[in-house]
């Protein structure tokens, strides 16, 4: 089976699930890395130590930001001249519209969110979670080439050989851009949601300690989020001594403590971490929808009726704001940090 | 949005759950209808592929205060993937004619693919925004702050564009009672595939098996302890010998 991996990046920076998708693809034979974009040098080194052998590379300034239209025409390009059978991708906001965009021109199909990919001959079957995780279905595709993004965490890692080489094909950029790129205001995401083996999330409840005296001349609402930034504080310093990401209820996020990008939730973010830490969070099945892959959850609230204890393994009925500080204090000592 | 789903036989049953509109795609009503008011003149008609109960859908974003509504309607329409749909509402927005924007929901509910937005736009050639919490009309062009993994991106383009929004577009508004009122006497318009001078085309990729997820094991064990370092060193301990970290 004729496989590429297409290699997602913002800045030089990999999606590590473009890494497990390549592991992926090596399990059914050799592999070409696809890397678009300026100055990428950096990235063909690495693909090609992560078990690439081959990597097709457009690297031209009108590649500098990943534009759908510009990097959909050079893909389709890409495919039309190579006739690879199967094209991965790392599912991310990117890909997605890449491989949307891109199966128009070919009229292939497009399997988005695969957590089990099986090749037997030339049958692919691939496993996807729907209706947010409460099925999963299988799905085939009947065109001779198709794309699959993969689920980030759904699959291994490959080790990292360091020193391998390959070959390095150059591509032709296709330039029709229909969009200008104005800028960024990059967050300070430190981890990322989408590849944390850890994730330390806060609700509604991380604003709730009425014994914090907010400064002087804040009025309620001002109070309020003064209050929630001392708890996301606490919810950040136990997620950096587990090295994983802070996550956020939408309560959090609507109330204005924390961005739109730490949502996890039905219209926040799906995780896979290995452990999920809920503080303060009720547990709404919308919550739910994007925790349904964490293997692991737990949680810390102080109603102990609170919903997402029926989807915990462990719990502790407590204030946040003491139980979250001493659990720091703890892994700190245990872990050796 | 809270119907409960599960697999029963092969067949998805939605238990006696009445057909709601995705709540992504109210996000987009909401987005139109801000263009409406911000941009002297405009005027929002909402579209949909579906059987005639996707009416229901319609009439909800006809009583948020869309001005008019098609339903594009077809038996041979039954079994359309991501790709045959986009070609279907991209022949149904040239009909319409002097469209200069159409606002998508992130993806849907069921399938939750979200590919239709990006399809649909390629489909017919006009630049994609895809993820905006922010859209922005000025003389012909619109700038659209999209929500990224890394953060925000700014991206700007001539009209006519495709745009899919998140959650950050505004809450969805209520429907008013007037709007209600209107809703219920609106007569939608249903065009069938004769209708757009469009074929469907087979779709591409199909299910062949439905499957229940493997039931979580459950049971939360509460930790308790005399002080909260005692608690927190029993959890600790625990996670660490179940090796999650
Ligand atoms: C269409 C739609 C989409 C949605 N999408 C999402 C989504 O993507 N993500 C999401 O999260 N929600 C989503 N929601 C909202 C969801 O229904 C809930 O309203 C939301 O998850 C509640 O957030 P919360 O748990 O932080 O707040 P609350 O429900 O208010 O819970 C706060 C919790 O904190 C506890 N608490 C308070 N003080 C403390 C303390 N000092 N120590 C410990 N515990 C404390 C309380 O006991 C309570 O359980 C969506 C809703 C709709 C309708
Ligand atoms: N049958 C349809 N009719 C109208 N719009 C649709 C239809 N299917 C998908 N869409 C739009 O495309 C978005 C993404 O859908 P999907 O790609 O199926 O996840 C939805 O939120 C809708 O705005």
């Amino acid at each position: 089976m004729k496989t590429f991996v297409y290699i997602d990046h913002f800045k030089g920076e990999v999606q590590p699930a473009s890494w497990e998708a390549l592991g992926l693809a090596k399990s059914f034979g050799s592999t070409s890395a696809i890397v678009f974009g300026s100055g990428v040098e950096a990235i063909v080194k690495d693909a090609f130590e992560h078990g690439a052998d081959e990597v097709l590379l457009a690297d031209d300034p009108a590649l500098l930001d990943f534009r759908v239209e510009v990097f959909a025409s050079t893909l389709s390009a890409l495919a039309s001249a190579q006739s690879p059978s199967l094209i991965l991708f790392p599912s991310t906001t990117r890909t997605r519209e890449l491989a949307a965009t891109s199966a128009v021109d070919l009229n292939c199909g497009v399997i988005t969110d695969a957590t089990a990919v099986d090749v037997n001959g030339d049958s692919v079957v691939v496993t996807r979670p729907i209706y947010e995780g409460k099925l999963f279905e299988k799905v085939t595709c009947s065109s001779a080439l198709q794309f699959i993004t993969i689920r980030g965490r759904a699959f291994p890692k490959p080790e990292k050989q360091a020193g391998k080489t390959g070959t390095t094909t150059n591509v032709e950029a296709k330039t029709d851009a229909l969009t200008t790129v104005e800028g960024y205001s990059v967050a300070e995401v430190g981890v990322s949601l989408n590849d944390a083996g850890v994730i330390v999330s806060g609700g509604r409840g991380v604003s709730n300690n009425p014994s914090l005296q907010p400064p002087a001349g804040l009025d309620d609402k001002q109070s309020e989020v003064w209050r929630a930034q001392q708890g996301f504080k606490l919810v950040g310093e136990l997620a950096s001594v587990l090295g994983g990401a802070v996550g956020a209820s939408r309560a959090a996020v609507d109330a204005g403590y924390i961005p739109y990008s730490n949502q996890v939730g039905q219209t926040g973010k799906v995780v896979a971490p290995d452990l999920y830490i809920a503080c303060g969070i009720s547990g709404a099945i919308q919550h739910l929808a994007g925790i349904r892959s964490a293997k692991m959850v737990v949680a810390i609230n102080k109603d102990a009726d609170a919903p997402i204890f029926k989807a915990a393994r462990y719990g502790v009925v407590g204030d946040l704001f003491v139980i979250v500080p001493a659990l720091t204090e703890a892994f700190k000592r245990k872990l050796g940090k | 949005s809270e119907a409960k789903v599960k697999a029963e036989g092969g067949q998805i049953s939605w238990g006696d759950a009445p057909l709601v509109i995705n709540p992504f795609d109210e996000y987009a009503v909401e987005g139109a209808l801000q263009q409406r008011e911000a941009v002297s003149g405009s005027t929002v008609t909402v579209l949909c592929i579906g059987p005639e109960s996707a009416k229901e859908a319609l009439k909800h974003a006809l009583a948020m205060g869309a001005d008019d509504a098609i339903l594009v309607s077809d038996p041979a329409l039954k079994d359309l993937d991501t790709l045959g749909a986009a070609r279907i509402l991209a022949a149904a927005i040239n009909k319409i004619g002097g469209v200069d924007m159409v606002i998508f929901g992130r993806q849907t509910l069921d399938s939750g693919s979200g590919l239709t937005p990006a399809q649909t736009a390629r489909a017919l050639g006009w630049s994609m925004l895809g993820l905006a919490g922010q859209i922005k009309v000025d003389s012909g062009s619109v700038i659209v702050e999209r929500v990224i993994e890394e953060g925000r991106q700014s991206i700007n383009a001539k009209l006519p564009a495709i745009i899919s929004v998140v959650q950050s577009i505004g809450e969805p508004r209520y429907p008013s009672f007037m709007g209600i009122r209107k809703a219920s006497k609106a007569e939608i318009p249903v065009w069938s595939l004769a209708d757009l001078g469009a074929s469907v085309q087979e779709a591409i990729v199909t299910r062949s098996e439905l499957m229940s997820p493997p039931a979580r094991e459950s049971a939360v064990e509460i930790i308790t302890g005399e002080s909260p370092t005692e608690i927190a060193d029993k959890l600790a301990d625990k996670l660490i010998a179940e090796k999650v970290l």
